[in-house]
């Protein structure tokens, strides 16, 4: 069963599992083979290596320690833990990456239920667990803090549905705990409800490595959680929320001088226009000189400027500095930006402009990782970056690998010179959010710069393309991006060649999503030949027909076609809506909401 | 509060009383959002967005408050930023409202609470005179709680400061308490002797 190459051969996997025990040759054989199959680490490795022959396949399922779901609904909880019998962490992936965005209703499913009972059973000894755009609830933390007794690391990125009352029993159940990483979730909190969790970390010495709360919305308690800081000698990671103040902060990095990775919450407040706010600029520097381990810096909520300069000290060992929800001018950036010789992640905000990014440009030439994200994310605002700042990183950060950048207007030229000048770009996002906005010099569509991306840029596996597009960017996608895996489409392309092209010519492609774009059934079905290798397709506001997605359904079984339809008093019952499509070892799924239909 | 003007269908202003889930400034959309126990926050906010996206024609975007040379209407999604980025900036507007200066009041037994802007006043006094306009409207007579007042009316005023914790008003220096103050609580009866009493 791999989860990413061919899905095709998933019935002949199926005969692995069962059968007469083999002979004892082959037993010795195979415990031998299991000592060398233990230091595969890569899946990839290993479901290569499980295909060899059945004897491979089983030495390979008791040896695999990482289970790696990219679609929950891809597989049933009780087939992976039936072949994987020894497993000691689980990544799972729920929704669509557009749920983020508010495309798909609440209730669509990505339930962590079945998955934590199956594995409260199976993996007694599991120790780690990462879930991404899942639904839990306080009842399933519950279920997994009393299950496994030696559970160390919990990540939750992008999920929702649990409280800080399911937080509160992980803390006090969970006595190995070493990670708990709290990432953008939504966490179901009333006001009256909340739940005093830092409280709940067991009394003595923890082992707690990394914590990281900063999507908590309610305050936690100071006092439980300088105390946590002081008894977790282990501790390199720690984000806190924006209820945290500068004052707090200071505390707890006194505590804590070992941090690597610091994630401030609110960094100034009103009370920096108090006299004494002055004092706290310089006590706040000394203490950063003296965290001398911190590569990385988030947070920053609420900014005053006046305590940027704290941050000095620190400049120039950062690898990893996120100003993505400081709003920060470039008179205030430039003078922290210029100490960040070592820098390689980058997140910021787009006030600062041009030259806030020319600043970036000419200090941190070993910057593999950009995101320039906007302060007002709508298709009106003013445009604080452009082409001008997206040149100038091309020229100066030659190693740069992934770059996601908004604005609100683009040239084909800047496109082109950064597709020349950084050859090693793996992800290219531009999101020009002016819907379908052509070069605003030349007046023509983005088609030349996107080309250019997939023509120069040999390594790239990443695509997300805005702006006014025709055919004939796809055409070039079809033909050039022979890597890529990942293409998100947006109000883009003509007519139904566009996506054919990208389907015919784009044989690594797994994940594609595509909204408001003028797509209909014949294109659809010019990715036959492709699905099964694909984790998703996803297709709304496109020009998709119920007749077109039943026929991909009844030419591909294994794949599950789903239609969400949120509206019913729509009259047009032929169109569809959102398509979600996805292949599956599991059939139709049992959960599914009224709104959604599984042709 | 919108203002006070008396609508000849609703002559009661009960529209000034109705209880509602939304932000301020805005009406609530018309359709009922999708029924769930859980997330009805979040249901809310992209019920809000989805509103606005729907709704076509200026005439129909009911929200009225820019009147600039029609915005497009908001496309659901787009740009593609996550609801968790865009509330941390939404929020923090409003937060920093209460934060800043506006400041709303409640008064125990009033049904429904007033909004003042601190910055307004130039000290306790002149204070202590607008939440007393604010609330003749219910009798109650004197308000006292602060310094050099007499005990004859039973009301104190409190204030919910930075920490969470409820004070009384009056003993910090004006400026203090206007940079600390979150909201303001017109307390009555028992609790307002004792915070009174308190040394």
């Amino acid at each position: 069963m791999s989860e990413d190459e061919d899905g095709g051969g998933g019935s002949a996997k199926s005969r692995g599992g069962g059968g007469a025990p083999p002979p004892f040759s082959d037993q010795v054989l195979e415990i031998v083979l299991e000592n060398v199959l233990q230091f595969l680490s890569s899946r990839r490795d290993r479901n290569a290596a499980s295909l060899v022959c059945r004897s491979w396949y089983r030495a390979e399922a008791q040896t695999r320690r990482e289970l790696f779901i990219g679609n929950c609904y891809a597989v049933s909880p009780r087939r992976a833990t039936e072949r994987f019998r020894r497993i000691r962490a689980v990544v799972l992936k729920g929704k669509p990456r557009f749920a983020d965005f508010g495309l798909v209703p609440i209730n669509w499913g990505a339930h962590f239920h079945p998955w934590v009972s199956a594995m409260a059973a199976a993996y007694p000894w599991l120790e780690k667990l990462c879930l991404k755009r899942m639904s839990l609830t306080d009842g399933d933390l519950s279920l997994l803090a009393h299950s496994f007794p030696n559970f160390k690391e919990l990540s939750l990125i992008c999920c929702e549905g649990f409280s800080t009352a399911g937080l509160a029993v992980i803390a006090e159940k969970c006595r190995h705990l070493r990670v708990l990483d709290l990432i953008e979730d939504y966490l179901e909190d009333d006001e009256d409800e909340m739940v005093d969790w830092i409280s709940r970390f067991p009394e003595t010495t923890t082992c707690l490595e990394s914590l990281g709360f900063d999507c908590v919305g309610s305050a936690v308690n100071f006092e439980a959680l300088e105390a946590l800081v002081t008894r977790s000698p282990a501790l390199r990671r720690l984000r806190v929320n924006h209820h945290v103040s500068v004052d707090q902060l200071h505390r707890l990095m006194a505590r804590a001088p070992q941090l690597t990775h610091l994630g401030t919450g609110s960094f100034g407040s009103a009370a920096a226009a108090i006299p004494q706010g002055g004092n706290n600029v310089v006590d706040l520097m000394s203490t950063f000189a003296g965290s001398k381990s911190l590569v990385c810096l988030s947070g920053f909520r609420d900014v005053a400027p006046q305590y940027l300069p704290a941050i000095h000290p620190v400049c120039a060992n950062l690898t990893s500095l996120n100003f993505s929800y400081a709003e920060v001018s470039a008179e205030e950036l430039i003078p922290v930006i210029r100490h960040c010789h070592n820098l390689q992640i980058f997140w910021v905000l787009d006030t600062v402009r041009d030259e806030g990014l020319q600043a970036v440009a000419a200090t941190c030439k070993d910057l593999r990782e950009l995101r320039v994200f906007p302060l007002d994310p709508t298709e009106d605002s003013e445009g604080s970056v452009s082409d001008v700042g997206l040149i100038a990183i091309s020229e100066g950060c030659r190693k740069l690998r992934s770059i996601l950048y908004f604005c609100q207007q683009m040239t084909n030229m800047a496109v082109v010179t950064m597709s020349k000048n950084c050859q090693d770009l793996v992800v290219f996002r531009l999101c020009i959010m002016g819907r379908r906005r052509p070069d605003h010099v030349t007046g023509e569509p983005m088609d030349e710069g996107f080309g250019a991306i997939v023509m120069n840029c040999k390594k790239l596996r990443r695509l997300a393309v805005s702006g006014l597009l025709t055919d004939k960017a796809f055409a070039y996608i079809g033909k050039y991006g022979k890597l890529v895996r990942t293409l998100s489409v947006a109000f883009a392309g003509n007519t139904d060649l566009a996506l054919t092209y990208v389907l015919e010519g784009c044989t690594k492609l797994q994940k594609l999503e595509i909204r408001d774009s003028p797509f209909g059934d014949s294109a659809l079905l010019a990715g036959l030949h492709h699905y099964y290798n694909m984790r998703f397709l996803w297709m709304s506001s496109c020009k998709l027909s119920v007749r077109g997605c039943m026929e991909v359904a009844q030419r591909l079984p294994h794949l599950v076609v789903e239609v969400i339809r949120e509206r019913d008093e729509d009259d047009d019952h032929e169109a569809v809506e959102k398509l979600y499509m996805y292949r599956s070892l599991a059939g139709p799924r049992n959960d599914a909401p009224p709104f959604v239909e599984i042709l | 509060m919108e203002g006070g003007a008396t609508n000849v269908s609703d002559p009661d202003n009960l529209k000034a009383t109705e209880l509602r889930l939304g932000l301020p400034g805005t009406d609530a959309p018309e359709k009922p959002t999708p029924a769930n126990p859980r997330g009805s926050k979040r249901a809310l906010l992209e019920a809000n967005e989805e509103f606005r996206g729907k709704s076509k024609s200026p005439e129909a975007d009911s929200n009225g408050q820019e009147a600039a040379p029609i915005a497009k209407a908001q496309v659901v999604g787009w740009p593609p930023i996550r609801s968790y980025r865009k509330n941390s900036f939404q929020s923090r507007k409003v937060e920093a409202e209460a934060a800043g200066f506006l400041v709303k009041v409640s008064m125990d037994g009033a049904p429904y609470l007033r909004k003042i802007d601190l910055k307004v006043y130039k000290g306790y006094k002149e204070l202590k005179e607008a939440l007393e306009n604010l609330f003749k409207c219910f009798s109650l007579g004197e308000l006292s709680g602060m310094e050099g007042c007499n005990n004859r009316s039973e009301y104190a005023i409190t204030y919910e400061d930075r920490d969470g914790d409820w004070m009384l008003v009056g003993d910090v220096p004006w400026e203090m308490f206007i940079s600390s103050c979150k909201r303001l609580r017109i307390m009555t009866g028992s609790e307002a002797r004792g915070m009174r009493s308190s040394p």
